[in-house]
């Protein structure tokens, strides 16, 4: 199982029956392979969605129908599609159950950072201040470390997304929390030890007694 | 209250150069394609841009940035645009990135009368820069000011020679709300349709807000 399959899969053991959710551009789409059995959750594009399934087959694609990635998409029985202001009504008024995030950063306050490397790349915010800002949960799936640069920092050098905590970081050696003492180590990936997540965090994780095995929800 | 149809080239003459354009579309779903071009013919020049987000470099207002059309950008996304980035970076566009919920409710404000948001988002980040933080029982927002253009060039699916509006699926995005905001409403539907084929309860957006429709090309 590759790091990006053990992010998405221990993000999907945050879903709850009933709960509206967005998923943001790249690692986090590949949440929606990953629900649980026995629960239903509906998913909302930012481009005026909810209730949205896979790609459909080729030849069958509707090119008034794409996620917010510009991919095609198919639109469930049930679905609703909406214009930009009422996507953000839902987006920002708290409407949306939870929300997973790629990020660039993540600081010890809790802050995320993933819209902007000054001077190099600046591909825009879109919807990703809107969503932390209104999401009630905000999750953050990103990888450990970016080419052996830590991405949890303790002070963010990147521009922040917003001044909001978010709930919870995943990545491929780790389940950690943003509390007000600081960030908490909660869970380790399978097999992986403790000291090999203090090692890969460019800020200080604070480590309970008890730091279980996260589930992969692969029975 | 009727409109007649004018052709896309015909609409592009309409729009000076130096004019500001709302531009309706989600990476070039539900944008005007047929006016993009008829502008890129022309050779348009100037034009400052209002959108989502500025597509592909062959597509959608992408195409606008890759003519050389546009001097000045106020979108939320450009990472799908390697020009846009480029330009950006040598100094040759202006762009203006604003989280997509403010663009949408800035521009939602302008067609409204209001005159600006009060939004949580972008408060403790660049956004809020430049810009007055109020206090609402205890919450912090920012004041966003509305938006508006000389132009909106929409997309919409059917329309009726009133300009009543419908849209399909994520095509709709910017369009319903942007109609409200210009001076001049221009809309490219799929097909027009004759007056009382579209019921009142599905029209999304009245055609009292449509200037003009572009009709299909011979």
């Amino acid at each position: 199982m590759d790091a990006k399959e053990i992010i998405a899969r221990r993000v999907a053991l945050e879903l709850r029956d009933g709960m509206l959710v967005n998923l943001g551009i790249g690692l986090p789409t590949l949440v929606a392979r990953f629900v649980p059995k026995g629960i239903s959750v509906a998913f909302q594009s930012e481009n005026g969605l909810i209730g949205f399934s896979a790609p459909p087959p080729e030849g069958m694609e509707n090119r008034n129908l794409t996620d917010a990635g510009g991919g095609f998409i198919a639109a469930l029985p049930g679905a609703a599609s909406f214009d930009s202001a009422t996507s953000f009504a839902l987006i920002r008024g708290g409407h949306v159950d939870m929300a997973v995030l790629g990020a660039l950063q993540v600081d010890a306050s809790g802050r995320l950072a993933n819209w902007m490397v000054p001077g190099k790349f600046t591909p825009g915010m879109g919807g990703a201040m809107d969503l932390v800002a209104g999401a009630k949960r905000v999750i953050v799936a990103m990888q450990h470390a970016a080419k052996s640069e830590p991405k949890i920092v303790e002070t963010l050098t990147l521009p922040p997304t917003s001044a909001r905590r978010v709930s919870l970081i995943v990545t491929e050696l780790a389940v950690i929390e943003p509390t007000d003492e600081g960030l908490v180590l909660r869970e380790r990936a399978p097999g992986v030890r403790v000291a090999q997540i203090l090692a890969g965090a460019g800020a200080r994780l604070i480590v309970p007694d008890e730091t279980p095995e996260m589930s992969l929800g692969c029975d | 209250m009727r409109k007649s149809a004018i052709t896309a080239e015909a609409a592009a003459a309409l729009i000076p150069d130096g004019a500001s354009l709302m531009i309706g579309g989600f990476l070039g779903v539900g944008s005007p394609d047929r006016l993009i071009d008829a502008l890129v013919s022309r050779g348009a020049r100037e034009l400052t841009i209002i959108g989502n987000d500025t597509a592909y470099p062959t597509i959608g207002v992408g195409r606008l940035i890759e003519a050389g059309c546009v001097a000045r950008v106020r979108a939320s996304h450009i990472g799908t645009n390697p020009t846009t980035q480029r330009l950006m970076s040598a100094g040759a566009i202006d762009v203006e990135l604003i989280p997509q919920g403010t663009l949408a409710e800035r521009i939602r404000a302008g067609g409204a009368g209001l005159g600006g948001v009060l939004t949580p988002t972008g408060v403790g980040t660049i956004v809020a820069r430049g810009k007055q933080v109020v206090e609402i029982d205890g919450e912090i927002y920012l004041i966003e000011k509305p938006l508006r253009a000389d132009f909106a060039l929409l997309r919409a699916h059917e329309a009726d020679y009133c300009g009543n509006l419908t849209y399909r699926l994520t095509a709709a995005n910017f369009n319903p709300i942007m109609a409200f905001a210009a001076d001049c409403v221009i809309v490219e539907p799929d097909e027009i349709v004759p007056t009382g084929v579209i019921p009142p309860d599905a029209v999304r957006t009245p055609g009292v807000l449509v200037t003009h429709l572009i009709g299909r090309p011979r």
